[in-house]
């Protein structure tokens, strides 16, 4: 939109998916001279005009501040754009008035596999969850406002969580204003569920052990695509490969059996006989692919060997041990020891967050005597500005300490584990009302999310949805989004609901003509906001096999344990 | 006699501890370099020609990608200094990866094998569509639009203008009364630019103290308004906010924070002994109190070892040259490093470890293990066997750690401890089964071979022979154990 030549600026996070849509030759169409990374070191050009791709953020702000003020004392003039993606937020206005025109890059949406919609928005996590602000919600609303103007409206609406009602309401604003665009249509999405990440943290924190989430947590996933390193490729070289459905080599559908689609494509062209040019459009095309996913085929064999290597030297077993006994409730003195070594070892900052954030929630707060001690090794482990992320981690909920009256749930656990009859739940009850918690484990205990085993679990053919955790726990978000399903609303869930702090709602779209034969009715849109894992995409895909659903998932972005732990940190400035 | 042989029989057969070999483990390992070395053969019979592929630079984007551009402009604008390198990298490793696929941007494949509607667009073609600009207009449109703007709109209308992207000016909110229903207007908008916007308003045109009051009740554009200072960096103003909320809590630590823009050691050094006297809880003050000693230390301990490197003097210093400045870092980093050094050092020296110790009340745990980790380093052994030794009032050793001795041994094995010395600390691992596993990983046949005898498990030990060298004094043991 600035026509002439032109420098463009970048920031980092945003070139992952400019990278996934467009290259370098599009840009030169647009007469961009050269490319530069936002960071803080100060442009060299000899070019009139400026164009900055940025993230609304106050930092970058200032950054494109002080290059204009320095053009302004060398008495330079050029022409500056800002372009904002996904929007502009009011907040960068507040950087001084300076003398550009801005745009917006309306960036909602970055497919990242045939299922998956990514709005790339890590920040939303910290932002609302940990600050309060709602800055991003309407550009939630407005995703779905984009989603709804494409695929119809959709049947019926469910949700759980402050921000999913939020974004609800105001999506449905958004949509009122412009009705008659979309009336009548027949939709094609016909439900939406829409979670806040805080619904389910535990899940979020749990070791991912399918593929993708592996490599997620070993290698980071940046836009679908991830960096292989030079341990994994063998060579001096790191080879940047994308990780979707297409891609058939990785064993991201363990259990399908799934005939790839270029056998399907060559059987057809067999049986219908070849001339000559079909054949040598079937050996440059098809050939093509089978090397390429020989190459992939060995890439990903790197992957899988570092990936052990790795799982191995930090004793993995010993860490799922601990984990699983967190999630069953058992043996918590032992999970507690086993934390406190691995922060007095200086094993990863990160891992180390993570496990007491999995203690405290599954326990509804730590006890005062460990939260103290575990705290202050941490401090010594790790540094003693972490003070700030403990802080940070009891504000959003993740870390927190039993008030005095709290101990009672230590008994709690201890009674309804040696009791297994409804006077069991009869006590937890009680002591439930006591306070406003996690309440992981009864969650856990009315949701069954704990299979009970019976000899191995057999991973080749999972039973159920705890085979994303090899058998040892079913995702709680996911769980719930079954459950949902399942009755066609909350009803007979009241108890869970209570136990998850409300805010669940099911609306129905009464304009939208409701036909159960109608295919979109197995189509459901899992919204979720402040991101989901791979472990519960996979999750649901079993679900939808299962029950013949089929999901489409909208995250603000995908995430991880140690994503999340990570935004929990202070940066300085 | 028949017996006593059944008996016999009964006590050898016993095979109930397996040890764990990490055999299988390798198995799994071999089974993946199988597949490699079969999908590398596979290389020859896929002609390589690699034209048709995507070149790809050193750093691994493609060619022609975005990143990479990057990177060259950023290599070529300091190439005056390094041009010479970075031509010699790029010449040497362009090599080729995999072409995207762009059928991944649609959505449309969801849809495969269902009845797909003739309207159905794709996504990408949706996203390339300019028409879906409409829905993300600008926040400052050009003057002209000006003229549509009315100035009698109710504050929900302007909410909703504003949740629109259309510009409004707020000036004609002017009693404190309409101010608020605005802002209330905004909160109930649920759009966080919105109430952030209104925020900035009500900053510029009320007192401070009815700004405050009025947010106190007002918890959600309180949370925008503190995001806001927190971003923007007043925090002086953000400050007064905490103190008339009375979050006193808060105020320190926001305080305590801005330690983390402070570069200068010493004057960081000077910012933390301020921060003590902040109301942090009780627990926090010790923690600001350690901090500020802890940096405290680390200057002196810095100035010192800098002056003995130099000098060259030291033998450690010399023999193992420092790699980083302790400065800034965590204590049990700190305590590794003055293991490390300093050692021997008497207990009044600050860098001594015994002297850290004390003063930050370090748990023995915690402190044998980085003790521990330190002299394993630098292969003292004798210093690793003096740190589980303890006497008794009879003056009997005996080796004693607070942490599992199956600990010491991974550590000792990481620093590549002789087995000899592995050995000794594997026999003190209680568990059996632990101790099995762990003599079996690093070989230490003695405790492998006396853990079974003691176990009476004839079938293993047998077993174990052909893991033994032939000839060697381990096969002796165990056949004269067999032979018993």
């Amino acid at each position: 939109q600035l026509p002439g030549k032109k420098d463009l600026f970048i920031e980092a996070d945003l070139m992952s998916p400019l990278d996934r849509i467009a290259n370098v030759s599009i840009l030169k169409q647009h007469e961009v001279d050269k490319l530069y990374k936002v960071e803080s070191r100060p442009a060299l050009s000899a070019s009139d005009q400026f164009c900055f791709l940025v993230r609304p953020r106050i930092r970058t702000m200032r950054y494109i501040a002080d290059i204009i003020n320095a053009d302004k004392m060398s008495g330079r003039s050029r022409k500056y754009k800002i372009i904002f993606s996904p929007q502009k937020v009011v907040i960068v206005t507040s950087v001084p008035n300076l003398d550009v025109t801005c745009d917006e890059w309306s960036f909602y949406l970055l497919p990242l596999d045939e299922d998956i919609i990514s709005m790339e928005l890590p920040e939303f996590f910290r932002d609302y969850f940990l600050e309060g602000d709602h800055r991003w919600i309407n550009s939630v609303a407005r995703a779905l406002q984009l989603l709804s103007s494409l695929y119809g409206p959709f049947g019926k609406a469910y949700g759980i969580g402050r921000c999913a009602k939020m974004s609800y309401e105001l999506w449905r604003d958004l949509e009122e204003e412009s009705e008659g665009e979309g009336q009548g249509r027949k939709p094609e999405i016909g439900n939406i569920f829409l979670m806040d990440r805080d619904t389910d943290y535990v899940t979020a924190l749990c070791s991912q052990v399918v593929y993708e989430g592996l490599v997620d947590d070993t290698f980071r996933i940046k836009c679908g695509s991830v960096d292989f390193g030079p341990d994994v490729t063998s060579s001096d070289k790191s080879i940047k490969v994308l990780l979707n459905a297409q891609d058939k080599v990785s064993p991201h559908v363990p259990w399908g059996n799934q005939v790839p689609q270029w056998h399907q494509e060559e059987a057809e062209q067999r049986r219908r006989g070849m001339d000559i040019k079909q054949m040598k459009n079937f050996v440059s095309q098809e050939l093509k692919g089978l090397k390429q996913e020989h190459r992939l085929l060995s890439l990903h064999i790197g992957a899988c060997e570092s990936i052990m290597k790795k799982k191995t030297k930090q004793d993995f077993q010993e860490m799922m041990k601990a984990e699983h006994l967190l999630l069953e409730g058992f043996d918590i003195r032992e999970s507690t020891s086993f934390i406190e070594e691995h922060i007095d070892r200086q094993v990863s900052p990160i891992e180390s967050l993570r496990l007491m954030c999995l203690l405290s929630i599954t326990e509804n707060g730590l006890n005062p005597k460990d939260y103290r001690s575990l705290k202050t090794q941490y401090l010594q482990s790790y540094g003693p500005e972490h003070l700030l992320t403990f802080h940070n981690l009891k504000r959003i909920g993740l870390l927190t300490e039993q008030a005095a009256g709290d101990t009672l749930t230590a008994v709690e656990s201890k009674v309804s584990r040696l009791v297994t009859d409804r006077a069991a739940g009869k006590i937890t009850d009680a002591f439930n009302s006591l306070a406003r918690k996690s309440n992981f484990r009864a969650i856990s205990k009315k949701l069954g999310l704990i299979p009970r085993v019976d000899g191995e679990y057999d991973l080749k053919m999972p039973r159920d949805m705890a085979y994303v955790f090899s058998g040892a726990y079913v995702p709680l978000s996911c769980k719930i989004i079954e459950q949902v399903l399942e009755r066609r609303g909350w009803l007979g869930l009241e108890e869970v609901v209570r136990l998850l702090n409300g805010n669940e709602f099911a609306v129905s779209d009464s304009t939208v003509e409701d036909n159960p034969a109608w295919d979109s009715q197995r189509i459901i849109l899992a919204v979720f906001l402040g991101g989901c894992t791979f472990s519960e995409i996979a999750a649901l895909r079993f679900l939808g096999k299962e029950r013949g659903f089929k999901f489409i998932f909208l995250t603000t972005a995908i995430t991880n344990s140690s994503r999340m732990m990570e935004a929990m940190i202070e940066a300085k400035a | 006699m028949s017996r006593a042989r059944a008996d016999e029989e009964e006590y050898w057969h016993s095979s109930k501890f397996r040890a764990f070999t990490f055999d299988d483990e390798d198995d799994e390992l071999s089974q993946l370099k199988e597949s490699k070395r079969a999908v590398n053969s596979l290389r020859d019979i896929v002609d390589d020609d690699d034209d048709d592929l995507e070149r790809v630079s050193w750093s691994g984007e493609p060619v022609g990608s975005i990143s990479w551009s990057i990177k060259e402009t950023a290599s070529s604008s300091t190439s005056s200094l390094e041009g010479h390198d970075s031509s010699l990298q790029k010449g040497s490793s362009s090599y080729a990866a995999f072409p995207k696929q762009a059928s991944s941007y649609s959505l449309s494949s969801l849809f495969k094998g269902r009845n797909k509607l003739p309207s159905f667009q794709s996504l990408s073609d949706a996203l390339s569509d300019t028409g879906v600009k409409n829905y993300a207009p600008e926040l400052r449109r050009p003057r002209a639009e000006y003229k549509d703007y009315s100035s009698d709109w109710s504050p929900k209308d302007t909410v909703i203008r504003m949740q629109r992207g259309k510009v409004c000016s707020l000036e004609r909110f002017r009693s404190l009364q309409d101010k608020l229903v605005l802002l209330d207007e905004a909160v109930a908008g649920h759009d966080g630019n919105v109430i952030t916007a209104v925020l900035i308003f009500l900053k510029r045109t009320l007192r401070r103290e009815i700004l405050f009051r009025e947010l106190e009740v007002r918890q959600v554009a309180l949370c925008h308004l503190i995001h806001f200072l927190k971003e923007t960096g007043e925090q002086k103003f953000l400050l007064d906010l905490l103190r008339f909320l009375d979050r006193t809590e808060e105020v320190a630590l926001s305080q305590y924070r801005e330690h983390l823009n402070i570069q200068d050691v010493e004057k960081r050094r000077e910012f933390l002994k301020g921060c003590i006297g902040l109301p942090f809880s009780a627990e926090d003050t010790s923690h600001i109190q350690d901090h500020y000693t802890l940096l405290e230390r680390q200057i002196i301990i810095e100035a010192n070892d800098r002056h003995l490197e130099t000098a060259g003097q030291s033998e450690i210093f010399r023999k193992y040259p420092r790699k980083a400045s302790i400065l800034n870092m965590p204590l049990v980093t700190t305590l590794f490093y003055s293991c490390f050094y300093h050692y021997t050092e008497a207990e009044g020296m600050f860098s001594s470890p015994t002297n850290l110790k004390k003063t930050f009340k370090i748990p023995d745990k915690q402190y044998v293990l980085t003790a521990l980790a330190a002299r394993a380093k630098l292969r003292a052994w004798d210093d690793v066997d003096a740190l589980f030794t303890t006497k008794n009032w009879l003056g009997y050793t005996k080796k004693k750690a607070p942490i599992g001795f199956h600990r010491v041994v991974e550590i000792l094995q990481r620093n590549n401890a002789p087995v000899q010395v592995l050995q000794e600390y594997v026999r003190l691992v209680e568990d059996v089964e632990t101790r099995l596993n762990l003599a079996t990983k690093y070989k230490c046949h003695d405790v492998v071979i006396e853990t079974y005898r003691d176990l009476k498990d004839r079938v293993q030990l047998t077993a174990y022979k052909c893991k033994v060298e032939r000839g060697s004094a381990e096969e002796e043991k165990i056949n004269s154990i067999l032979n018993n």
